[in-house]
């Protein structure tokens, strides 16, 4: 390669040689001898390329891209001779100062590169930041030499996934988790043998791109506890992983702790899906810092008002102008780079209504950006989680453009979810819908569509969910202003921790009850960190500034809820024995097998006999297991949520086979729920079905 | 303290043995003795490390520069890391790519190719 005459500089600038570079990639790419730097301004009248030795206060270098380095609207120049290892780069682009036009270049920034595959500045989390550095979050190389050996993704069919939703530090972060390196990659390492026991075969991260913790940081007017920017919903580098979240970061290790996290993961059947935050980035609206876009190219990177001003789709002060051909690139770039590069087997988009919005805000019919994922060669196999809703309300649940790739994360699963179990009236039809997969919001898509919940990291954790009637926000120093008020939440007779056996040993059954509905319905469960071990907030239902024991996993919790914890590893073991509770397609409500009972049947007390009326609080249903892909045994579910026992005759089993007890969540443990194989045989025609309880019976 | 590195060869085992700290200003002078080393087609690369105190990724660069020079047939041992330095090559996946022991030549219980 030294030979190649085009890798020759020929250009000099304060000792530094340079040459014409290549348009493409975008970013800063090693080439030999050299590093190519490639930066994007539709409206730019010139630029420059700033260099600094790793720490320094001032550049090294500037170096002004001449005019003849241009290609259309791309800057790009080779400079040789550069150690990588020790490298920061930015730019400086000039150009018009015009608001009221969309323009604010501002040639006083050094500005980050959008393509910057690491970015400095908070190296450890929550380090003092240098308030005063010119250039606050600076541009790095990263070298891609890891070995991942054999390790690809794992393209786990999505209907076989358990999701476990994480943060990234509250997972580990907690002295009890004993980990050695707390809230960082390698504790979730650490902690894997935890996630095999459990049996989950996916952790969804939240967000993992480089943030800025310090965002809008205060201290609360009564404590005087810092309040941070912890859930990092806050892009500051879309290919660049948090430093502060390895406990190599200072060392500038990040990329490959990450990296050994994920093929460790793999290699224990454990996929990897990022939440990305695509929808707005953290320069905030037109008070906010000149950080990277804005400064670059303002009227390409955000939805502008026709004043000049940021629309607000995300509640987060701008809007990234996703439909723009040159912004849509840029979120397909780096989505492949972390499939390739990281090895990532799917993404959910935050806020992904956002996506479908032409560059004026207007919902879009045919959305270019979610087409071309959804046919993107790289990310063919990757799955694809649309948050479908956004803050400008734009509700796309069901609606959301799928093209026959996307999922959604299914908000109705939930909120129906939460008030049939609390006893609500009316109920029991909607439940019949998501149990199977909602085939009222996805009648073509079929339940792989639908990801299922019943808590996320927004809102309740489950265990406050049963604990609290109410949002218990004050340590957010809000007044207990901020936070969804509508909770569907329950605490059975007391507000929050109490000693009460009666209401504890019903709030347990209620936990029980919600998992077991879940890990039985059709679609995608996903489960929320903590919650196989009754996680508490203390009815904190919006805990995204804290960096505390509000968030942390206290894993004291493992032992103390051993018993929950067993019980949802058994559930979780149950979905993973039973193709029956993971179909692909929607049920046909016929005998297509000739088994005589059709895929699905809704009972009552009585067989065959459901009760849908607006007072019944009780839906029966049972999965033929001849109709599963692979053939199955049936079960039969009973979820009584009226406040008294109730005596059911479950439909006969399939001939030659007898009903056994898998789960009973009115019995105390052990007897709550048995191990796979293991169920003990019933004999009696009729069950008894304890109040507000769920029982699971499987025929073989 | 500052980075030493020192070679000796035996038969076809090349070693370095390291000292000091190992960072972006001295990583470029490691590169340049694995080069060396590589150069004279070993059947083995020791790496010393017993006096290393720091490593940065500019290090760990230069020993994956160094495993993949060799290629898959020739072993790179890494001996008697100091807890830190083990720790990030445990943390950074590096040991998966490595043999690590505890002494030179490894007992034979110690020459451990972790799963």
């Amino acid at each position: 390669m030294d030979a190649r005459i085009d890798y020759y500089p020929t250009h000099e600038d304060n000792g530094f040689r340079f040459r014409r570079g290549r348009p493409l990639p975008f970013g800063a790419t090693m080439v030999p001898n050299g590093v190519n730097f490639s930066v994007f301004s539709s409206a730019a009248t010139a630029c420059t390329l700033v260099l600094f030795r790793k720490g320094d206060a001032k550049p090294m270098v500037e170096i002004p891209f001449p005019e003849e380095f241009r290609v259309g609207s791309v800057y790009s120049m080779i400079v040789f001779d550069l150690d990588y290892d020790r490298l920061e780069y930015g730019y400086r682009v000039d150009g018009p100062w015009d608001p009221d036009h969309g323009y604010r270049f501002d040639r006083r920034k050094i500005l980050g590169d959008p393509y910057a595959k690491t970015v400095g500045g908070r190296d450890g989390w929550r380090s003092p930041p240098h308030w005063d550095d010119i250039y606050p979050h600076r541009a790095r190389l990263v070298f891609e030499d890891f070995d991942w050996e054999d390790d690809y993704p794992l393209e786990i069919p999505i209907e076989d996934l358990v999701i476990y939703e994480m943060h990234v530090r509250g997972f580990t972060q907690h002295p009890s988790s004993r980990v050695k390196h707390r809230g960082t990659y390698a504790g979730i390492r650490e902690k894997i043998p935890h996630l095999k026991a459990l049996g989950v075969n996916c952790i969804e991260l939240m967000p993992i791109f480089e943030f800025d913790e310090w965002e809008n940081a205060r201290q609360h007017p009564e404590t005087g506890e810092w309040l941070v920017n912890y859930w990092g919903y806050s892009t500051l580098g879309f290919f660049a992983p948090k430093a502060g979240f390895a406990a190599t970061g200072r060392l500038g290790m990040q990329v490959d702790e990450l990296k050994n996290l994920v093929k460790e993961l793999h290699r224990n059947g454990i996929e990897v899906i990022l939440d990305v935050v695509f929808n707005h980035t953290n320069e905030g609206d037109h008070r906010g810092p000149t950080l990277s876009f804005r400064g670059l190219d303002n009227k390409t990177y955000y939805m502008l008002t026709p004043e000049g001003y940021y629309f607000n789709f995300s509640g987060c002060g701008n809007t990234l102008n996703c439909n723009h051909p040159v912004v849509r690139n840029l979120v397909l770039d780096c989505l492949r780079y972390w499939a390739s590069e990281y090895h990532v087997d799917g993404f959910r988009f935050d806020l992904a209504a956002i996506l479908g919005r032409d560059q004026n805000g207007t919902p879009l019919p045919n959305p270019p950006l979610l087409e071309s994922l959804a046919y993107d060669p790289v990310l063919a196999k990757a799955k694809l989680i649309a948050e479908a809703w956004d803050a400008g309300g734009l509700y796309q649940v069901g609606s959301f453009p799928a093209y026959g790739r996307w999922a959604e994360w299914n908000g109705k699963y939930r909120d129906a979810l939460r008030r049939f179990l609390k006893g609500d009236l009316g109920m029991v039809g909607e439940m019949a819908a998501r149990i199977q997969g909602s085939p009222d919001l996805y009648p073509y898509r079929g339940p792989t569509a639908s990801v299922n919940f019943v808590t996320c990291h927004d809102g309740f954790t489950l265990y406050d969910l049963v604990a609290y009637n109410d949002k218990h926000n004050e340590a957010n120093g809000e007044h207990n202003q901020d936070g969804a008020n509508d909770n569907d939440s329950w605490n059975h007779g007391a507000e929050g921790e109490t000693d009460d056996p009666d209401i504890n040993r019903l709030r347990r059954r209620q936990i029980k009850n919600a998992l077991t509905l879940l890990l039985l319905s059709q679609g995608v469960p996903m489960l929320l960190m903590g919650d196989e071990i009754g996680r508490t907030q203390g009815g904190n239902n919006n805990a995204y500034c804290h960096d505390n024991d509000i968030t942390w996993v206290d894993w004291t919790l493992l032992e103390k809820n051993a018993e929950l914890f067993r019980y949802v590893r058994e559930v979780v073991a149950f979905r993973h024995a039973h193709p029956v509770l993971r179909r692909r397609a929607p049920f046909t409500h016929t005998d297509v097998v000739g088994s005589a009972y059709p895929d699905i049947s809704f009972h009552g007390t009585q067989p065959w006999t459901p009760d849908w009326d607006g007072t019944s609080r009780v839906l029966a249903w049972m999965l033929c297991g001849k109709h599963a892909r692979v053939p199955d045994d049936s079960i039969y579910v009973v979820a009584n949520a009226y406040w008294e026992a109730l005596p059911f005759t479950p439909p006969a089993p399939p001939p030659g086979a007898w009903w056994h007890v898998f789960a009973n969540t009115s019995m105390a443990p052990p007897e709550d729920v048995h191990e796979v194989g293991k169920e003990p045989r019933i004999t009696d025609s009729a069950i008894t079905v304890g109040p507000r309880s769920v029982m699971v019976l499987v025929a073989r | 303290m500052a980075f030493k590195v020192s070679s000796a060869v035996t038969g076809d085992v090349v070693s370095l043995t390291l000292a000091g700290e190992l960072d972006a200003t001295s990583a470029p002078t490691f590169k340049t003795e694995i080069d060396k080393a590589v150069g004279q087609t070993p059947h083995s690369l020791v790496v010393q490390v017993k006096d290393l105190t720091f490593m940065a990724s500019a290090g760990l660069r230069v020993l994956i520069y160094a495993k993949q020079k060799l290629g898959s047939r020739v072993a790179l041992y890494v001996v008697a890391p100091q807890e830190t330095i083990l720790s990030t090559l445990r943390m950074t996946g590096f040991d998966k790519s490595v043999y690590i022991v505890d002494q030179w030549p490894p007992m034979e219980t110690d020459a451990r190719r972790p799963a």
